[in-house]
């Protein structure tokens, strides 16, 4: 695994990132998601909600880093609160 | 609704899980470790955090590149894809002619890139190639090494001989599955031409339009080999797109940092867009059935 240059912050990335995958899998299975509409404009099943999150909050960062010289936590932080806001109510 | 599933055919998806694990899983998360490091050797390593991505927004040869690849890769999609439907209207729907232009279509997709790139880079050149040579013949100061108007025209010409064929192949495919009736119906309605087009023959087209216009736009988005053999970027930096500026900094500099930040940058490009084009037509289609 060397050759990955694994670092402490990326492995917490992809940890995070499986561990959702396989949440999402198992309530799944515990209760199969309905398609609904939101404040999107689109119907979406839970796992759209979670890649149009996970896609939004990639971008946010981008633009943070691009338009800002403000710390990215705060970001993140604004990240953080775009995944909730469309899994709950997109 | 009680819907029996069967989880054993899970087991016969796990073969294409590894190849894709291999493939590309495992080296998107080697790039993503890569673009937070600066790298010397594989024991020479610092984090930086997120120093390359600011870099590498901040660049402006990038967003000159970026520009360059918006301008080509629409250009493309608006020429072969009117041109593509166009000429899928004009072929033969039977006889000996299917199986001849199937074949003569086909041809340009089955030459690899590079040799495309070889092809129209002597078939350009005014001293040994016929095109080039013609073009000057009329008078025409046609010069593709150092006009960088000329290689543009170049290598979206190239571009429009390569791939059209696929949009012609897929429309063409599209047209063959609509069934006589709804063209007897048109027939007795009294329909124009354009109306049997734009009520019948395109939304009959419209999933396999939707695959050509996503292929070609990520084939345009990430193109190399042909403008890289036709024109190597230049005259200047007038063709260095977005898939040659970043080779340039990840093998010719050898940044791996930065490169990598790059490629995430433009990996989650074409994922946005080709999501948002994806999901508008998909949803288009939907609400035309309702």
């Amino acid at each position: 695994m060397a050759w990955m240059a694994w670092t402490p912050i990326t492995a917490v990335f992809f940890s995070c990132i499986i561990l959702m995958l396989i949440g999402m899998g198992i309530w799944q299975a515990v209760s199969p998601t309905v398609p609904r509409r939101g404040f999107l404009p689109l119907t979406t099943t839970r796992g759209d909600r979670l890649f149009i999150s996970l896609l939004g909050a990639a971008y946010i960062h981008l633009g943070w880093l691009a338009f800002t010289d403000i710390a990215l936590w705060i970001g993140s932080v604004i990240a953080l609160a775009w995944l909730v806001i469309v899994m709950r109510w997109g | 609704m009680n819907k029996i599933t069967n989880n054993k055919a899970w087991f016969l998806v796990l073969p294409v899980f590894f190849i894709v694990a291999i493939s590309a899983i495992i080296p998107l998360m080697t790039v993503v470790n890569y673009s937070v490091q600066d790298i010397f050797d594989p024991q020479t390593r610092f984090f930086v955090g997120t120093e390359w991505f600011e870099q590498v927004l901040g660049d402006s040869r990038l967003h000159d590149a970026l520009i360059r690849q918006i301008i080509y890769t629409l250009s493309v999609l608006f020429i072969e894809i009117p041109m593509g439907i166009a000429v899928a209207l004009t072929l033969p729907r039977k006889g000996w002619g299917v199986s001849a232009s199937m074949v003569l279509l086909a041809l340009p997709l089955l030459i690899p890139w590079n040799v495309v790139g070889t092809i129209w880079q002597i078939f350009g050149r005014a001293d040994i190639g016929l095109g080039g040579y013609l073009i000057n013949l009329m008078g025409i100061d046609y010069n593709y090494a150092q006009n960088p108007m000329d290689a543009w025209v170049t290598v979206l010409v190239m571009d429009v001989w390569h791939w059209t064929s696929l949009i012609v192949l897929l429309c063409y495919a599209g047209l063959r599955s609509i069934p006589d009736a709804y063209y007897q119906a048109a027939k007795i309605d009294g329909a124009s031409r354009w109306a049997v087009f734009r009520f019948i023959q395109l939304p009959k087209m419209q999933s396999v339009l939707v695959i050509g216009v996503l292929l070609r736009f990520m084939d345009s988005f990430m193109i190399y080999t042909e403008p890289f053999v036709l024109t190597g970027g230049g005259p200047g930096n007038a063709t260095t797109f977005l898939s040659q500026f970043l080779t340039r900094m990840a093998v010719g500099q050898f940044d791996l940092g930065p490169a990598a930040a790059f490629s995430l940058i433009y990996f989650l490009i074409i994922l946005l867009v080709c999501w948002v084009f994806y999901t508008v037509v998909m949803n288009a289609g939907k609400q035309g059935e309702q």
